[in-house]
């Protein structure tokens, strides 16, 4: 199957929206975990190349933990929720109360922290996703979030693989994740929407965009 | 006077070639594969970074051969060949490969094995000897491969680099 299919910015503005909406419910259901004020936006929906969507993430070789899920039902695709490492361990710590945890020395990733992660991912996405479905009205199931600490090439692409088959270029739905603490610590971290090309015009159908 | 060492980037479903004293390096591989075809003596080296394991499996309008296995390492050799490699002085280094996560959908369960199998096919199939790899695994991978020296370091996060 081909996607004969010209990405308008109008388009993109409505993945935008998707993106925004998503973000603000899963930002919520983070902050009520953390009990921190956290908050999500998106900075960017683009179609790019593969290296700039590891771009996006600090560059192919930067080390971060990655959650990784497809999404099934009348949408497909990848999603990712991509952490750096001290965001990761200061979350998991905080929320598992092991101030030693670490996911940089494989003997201390205690199966319970790593749990935590999962569970992390599997209450964002699904709150993200949730979102998506009462928007469109497209029924989105997520598989079980996966978990990964490597370098953002090595598990992104894993994600890109649907999509290469059809293109060079994907678009993602950039989602930043920032956390407010007066400190100034904000996380740099990303939320990664990644629709299969077909799943493109099933999106735009459902809202009437095309 | 002395030479300036550059580093060429591979980046991902892309290749290249260099020459001594440069070298090729492409970083975070997961399931993707690594291809060096080189030749001892003249110094030359080529780089792949293999995305899929075969051109049949494209679905778009157009093809980027360096995606492929069986289209990015030929299209690699006849690069070389054009700067004045002879095919049969060859040889081959690989990594990468891995499985990063245990599922997927149908195309992506296994599809860093079936990447090294594709690979390993198409090199045989050139008939051009594979004398090194490092595949498999569920980690990612950052190589980097030196003409004058032949060796292809290979990077991970928790074993730190090994030459190969």
């Amino acid at each position: 199957m081909k996607t004969e299919l010209n990405i308008s910015d109008m388009h993109l503005d409505v993945l935008k929206e998707i993106g925004n909406i998503g973000a603000a419910h899963a930002a919520t259901s983070l902050s009520e975990l953390l009990q921190r004020k956290i908050d999500m936006h998106v900075p960017k929906v683009a179609l790019v190349s593969f290296d700039d969507m590891f771009e996006l993430a600090g560059g192919s070789e930067n080390v971060v933990v990655g959650i990784f899920l497809r999404i099934e039902g009348d949408l497909s695709g990848s999603m990712f929720f991509v952490l750096p490492i001290d965001s990761a361990n200061r979350f998991i710590r905080r929320l598992i109360g092991d101030p030693h945890f670490d996911f940089l020395t494989p003997e201390s990733i205690g199966e319970i922290g790593v749990s935590a992660m999962q569970e992390l991912g599997n209450i964002l996405s699904g709150s993200y996703l949730s979102a998506l479905s009462d928007f469109t009205g497209l029924k989105i199931f997520p598989t079980v979030p996966s978990l990964s600490v490597d370098m953002v090439g090595a598990i992104v692409s894993f994600g890109l693989i649907e999509v290469s088959h059809y293109s060079d270029e994907v678009i993602v739905i950039d989602t930043k994740i920032i956390e407010e603490d007066g400190n100034d610590k904000s996380v740099d971290g990303h939320f990664f929407l990644l629709p299969d090309p077909p799943s493109y015009i099933t999106i735009f159908k459902s809202l009437g965009v095309m | 006077m002395e030479m300036v060492k550059t580093v060429v980037r591979v980046g991902i479903a892309d290749m290249n070639i260099v020459r001594e004293p440069d070298t090729i390096r492409t970083s975070g591989l997961g399931s993707c594969v690594g291809v060096v075809l080189y030749d001892e003596r003249r110094k030359v080296a080529g780089m792949v970074h293999v995305m899929l394991p075969d051109s049949s499996l494209g679905k778009g309008d157009s093809i980027n051969v360096a995606k492929f296995a069986d289209t990015g390492i030929y299209s690699l050799m006849e690069q070389l060949k054009a700067e004045g490699v002879r095919p049969l002085s060859l040889k081959a280094k690989i990594a990468g490969g891995s499985q990063m996560f245990q599922f997927g959908s149908s195309d992506t369960v296994r599809i860093g094995p079936r990447n090294v199998e594709a690979v390993k096919n198409e090199l045989a199939r050139l008939s051009i000897p594979l004398m090194a790899e490092d595949t498999g695994g569920s980690n990612g991978r950052t190589i980097e491969f030196d003409p004058a020296s032949s060796i292809l370091q290979v990077r991970t996060v928790n074993a730190g680099t090994n030459g190969i």
